[in-house]
């Protein structure tokens, strides 16, 4: 055991070669704005979501103040349904979607395969921008009134009710969709072309498995949203029925075809969430993932199996009882991949070597955050449970474990794990921890009392509500602004590490993995030389020994 | 509605501790399995804390029928839970056959509830203890959705079909109606009371006022509108005789089979040309557009009411139990009504250039 021991590596002070990184190889505006690294890209990403992330977290804050009182006495109703649409398709489309491919998968991705960039780093330049178009509309329609149809833009009140911006965000969410598929297509085509020699598909990471599962979704379920998006807009522009039934339209039909994208997307933003947290488990115990090969498969199975589930979200929409048994059951099966990971997870702290830093702080909430909201799927998929809940707080409550203690976790574990890899700085580790246990309170307190309320009977959506609901709607406020707080603290010391923090030498955490054999931050071309791969993921003794043989040559 | 802080609803119907007693079940079962992970994660993360002697794991290679295990158990245990709550789904759709009537119309942003008898209210609903209560709605604009909270019954509401939901309430009391589906401004005040009475009261409140059994203002409807110079009782008329036909398998001109169920009479006075009757020329006129959703109810319950040919006087009280012994199982109300709004709105287009071809 003592020849492999691993301490955290001093810093040596690195050669003038080592000193060149793709922060300073070229200075100014347009070395950012027309860059094909794919480093600089995810930076641009890193910002952009970051400002939507605070956009969305507003408009959450500001509904929990007005959910304060039971009446409605902070906003008009209208402002409200605003706030809450407004909340949803900024989080989902602009945040929540892009977050950890975008940013994470940009930067990482690439480095983990041994590859300079991505296949195609011009569609990759072009992806952001794409989305940034997108994004535009979206603070376009912000600025100019809102909308207010919800995030799900059900029919027919979003063609020919409601009389906001309905157009214009849909538009905003059919551009952004293409943003999103020009990565999946990059990383699919860069998974499968540009692995480094050696690298062999099980020998691959397992955020690279998760990633491509993400990328097959994302290709196969977009396409299915624009169409339907560009449906909703002929039929709001130009009153061809096609949803509406006073045109001969039928509603329920915009439901499946939104479903069939959106539920997929559900997985879109989770799996790159369960990407980082296997990377993670596996640095901070230092450990091969229990099971690789079932967590690297249960990724696909969770890919192939939530194309097969999108009418549960219909079960009190009419549809038959015998497609309502069908969806329940395919919904139980979708449920047994992410048990096995959980599981894995879990295992993989046996007879570890289990650091408590900051990532892994995330990592432990988000194993357990990911497991209610997980169980409470399965309330939502038993038929019976689902006519009750269905439209109630109790949804609102299990997606936000699922969208916030789950991806945002994982968003936040990666952040801090790559953080010094992605600028070559220390985040400062007290605060780190600190921030970390204030989100896994504020997060707790806020959303675990919409259970409850959402079984007593509080639907979603209510601007105001019954008196009886009041004590646990306090409470949720109260954990909103511990998890705001929670939120902002990151942001500050993250910024602070940029100029104060400690540099961070090549491998900080001693994580077994392509990305920490290169220097931090990386040079342009991610490696000074192609590696070669001869261990197996995350194989820390062969790691360690490669590692060694390259130092000694 | 008397506790300020209530962490459990009021069970006030027959199949509210059915769905109460699966999801107790499901909390207690998910809860330990929910428990036992978290025990573990802190155990193990505590107990393999990093220390200076394990620096580096000892690597473990995993055994495969642990792997076999919690996927397979695991896979039982969510099949069991698919089980328990699709035979619940079941009994919160069988509509028994002894249910009183009432009908719904949602529009932004109020609830109306009429009563076979005639009577009307908006935003409250007045129904008997212990009795069976179907409700047929329909919508008068978007989706909306009718959630009895007590009642542990929810249905979407949607615009252009009749759809049914029925429950029995079990307590006397006054609970909440919410609209569950977000439908514009007004959205969180689209709500209201079910007000649960014993019989005799029930009785009391239904012989206050009204302007006649629903029926019966159909039956006036159906002169307006003039059905009745078509539609007449024998088969001379132009139009199929309604006498007695709700609830029957009828065919049509292209040789398909449907029963004349709530949304087939809707289809047929709103798009008469989409399913012709066999042995009658597309001749009706639509009345898209010139019928509002409470005539439509009114004309449905009429339609409902007109006895078969030979029997008494309409049954204005039940004529679900007339559905019963003319042989539709009960238990397929809900789902032929669902499936048959699926394929008439898909139909159609088809089926009305074949018939409009025809002088």
């Amino acid at each position: 055991m003592t020849s492999t021991t691993l301490p955290d590596a001093p810093y040596i002070e690195p050669s003038t070669r080592e000193r060149r990184n793709y922060l300073n190889d070229e200075y100014g505006v347009l070395s950012w704005l027309l860059t094909r690294d794919h480093k600089r890209i995810a930076i641009l990403y890193l910002f952009s979501v970051t400002i939507f992330f605070v956009v969305g977290g507003i408009f959450a804050f500001l509904m929990r103040l007005e959910l304060l009182t039971p009446e409605g006495d902070m906003f008009t109703s209208d402002t409200y349904n605003k706030l809450f649409t407004l909340h949803g398709i900024v989080m989902i489309f602009f945040f929540l979607i892009p977050a950890i491919p975008a940013v994470m998968g940009n930067f990482i991705l690439p480095i983990m395969l041994g590859a300079k960039d991505l296949a195609f780093p011009k569609l990759n330049l072009l992806s952001w921008y794409i989305y940034m178009i997108g994004g535009t509309f979206g603070v376009i329609v912000i600025i100019t009134g809102g909308v207010d149809t919800g995030w799900t833009f059900y029919t027919p009140f979003s063609t020919q009710y409601s009389n906001t911006k309905v157009f214009a965000t849909t538009l905003g969410a059919f551009i952004t969709g293409f943003s999103s598929i020009l990565t999946g297509l990059n990383f699919l085509v860069t998974i499968h072309r540009m692995r480094a020699p050696g690298l062999t598909w099980f020998r691959l990471p397992l955020f690279v498995w998760s990633m491509y599962a993400t990328s097959v979704v994302i290709m196969l379920a977009t396409p299915v949203l624009a169409i339907t998006l560009v449906l909703l807009m002929i039929e709001r522009a130009l009153q061809v029925g096609i949803f509406d039934p006073s045109l001969g339209g039928d509603p329920v039909l915009y439901q499946h075809l939104f479903w069939f994208y959106s539920h997929p997307a559900v997985y879109i933003m989770i799996l790159p969430g369960m990407a980082i947290i296997s990377e993670c488990v596996a640095a901070f115990t230092r450990k091969k993932i229990f099971g690789y090969k079932f967590v690297a498969f249960s990724s696909l199975a969770i890919a192939f199996l939530g194309f097969l589930v999108w009418a549960h979200h219909l079960f009190v929409s009419g549809i038959s009882l015998y497609s309502a048994m069908i969806f329940s059951f395919i919904t139980m099966l979708v449920a047994v991949p992410s048990a096995i990971k959980v599981f894995n997870w879990t295992a993989t702290l046996y007879k570890a070597s289990v650091s408590w830093q900051t990532p892994m702080l995330y990592v432990l909430g988000f194993i357990g955050l990911f497991t209610i909201g997980g169980v409470t799927g399965l309330f939502l998929g038993a038929l019976g449970v689902d006519v009750h809940v269905h439209d109630s707080y109790f949804v609102v409550a299990h997606f936000h474990y699922i969208m916030v203690g789950g991806t945002i976790m994982a968003y936040m574990a990666g952040l801090h794990y790559w953080w010094p890899k992605i600028t070559g700085r220390m985040y400062p580790e007290w605060w780190g921890r600190l921030s970390a246990m204030l989100v896994f309170v504020g997060f707790n307190l806020t959303f675990f009392p919409q259970f409850l309320v959402g079984y007593v009977g509080m639907p979603r959506r209510y601007h105001a509500y019954a008196p009886e609901f009041q004590v646990l709607n306090v409470l949720s406020t109260a954990g909103a602004t511990v998890l705001a707080a929670g939120y902002l603290l990151p942001m500050i010391y993250l910024a602070w590490s940029l100029k104060f923090g400690r540099k961070a030498g090549p491998n900080p955490w001693g994580a077994a993995g392509l990305e920490w054999a290169t220097t931090s931050p990386p040079p342009k071309e991610n490696f000074h030389e192609t590696p070669v791969v001869t261990w197996d993921a995350y194989d820390y003794p062969a790691f360690l020994k490669a590692m060694r043989e390259t130092q000694n040559v | 509605m008397k506790n300020d802080f209530p962490l459990f609803p009021e069970q006030a119907s027959s199949v509210s501790p059915l769905v109460d007693g699966l999801y107790l079940g499901l909390v207690v079962i998910t809860g330990v399995v929910s428990l036992l992970i978290w025990i573990a994660i802190f155990y193990l993360a505590i107990k393999y804390r990093r220390r200076p002697d394990n620096e580096l794991a000892q690597e473990q290679e995993p055994p495969v029928f642990l792997e076999m295990a919690w996927t397979i158990i695991p896979t039982i245990i969510f099949i069991c839970i698919f089980v328990a709550g699709a035979w619940v789904f079941f009994r919160i759709n069988r509509v028994p056959a002894n249910a009183l009537e009432v009908y719904a119309t949602g529009r932004q942003w109020m609830w109306k509830f009429q009563h076979p008898t005639g009577q009307r209210e908006i935003n409250s609903l007045h129904v008997p203890v212990g009795r069976p209560v179907k409700i047929t709605m329909a919508s008068e604009d978007v989706i909306h959705s009718l959630w009895f909270p007590a009642f542990r019954v929810k249905a979407d509401v949607i615009p252009n079909r009749f759809r049914t939901m029925w429950f029995e309430a079990t307590k006397v009391g006054t609970y909440h109606i919410f609209c569950a589906e977000y439908c514009g401004t007004q959205h969180s005040g689209m709500i209201g009371s079910v007000v649960v009475m014993e019989p005799t009261e029930y009785q009391r409140w239904l012989a206050g006022g009204s302007e006649g059994s629903l029926a019966s203002q159909g039956e006036q409807l159906f002169a307006k509108y003039a059905c009745n110079t078509c539609h007449m009782d024998m088969a001379t008329g132009r139009g199929p005789v309604l006498a007695g036909l709700y609830g029957k398998s009828r065919p049509l001109v292209n040789g398909d089979v449907i029963t004349a169920d709530d949304n087939y009479i809707r289809e047929s006075i709103l798009n008469p040309a989409a399913k012709v009757a066999a042995g009658y020329q597309p001749i009706m006129p639509t009345f898209q557009g010139q019928v509002s959703e409470d005539d439509l109810i009114r004309l449905l319950a009429y339609v409902r009411s007109i006895p078969a040919p030979g029997t008494q006087t309409p049954q204005v009280e039940s004529p679900q139990s007339q559905l019963q012994s003319s042989g539709a199982p009960p238990a397929t109300t809900p789902t032929t009504s669902a499936t048959t709004s699926t394929t008439t709105t898909a139909a159609p287009a088809p089926a009305t250039t074949t018939q409009g071809n025809q002088p």
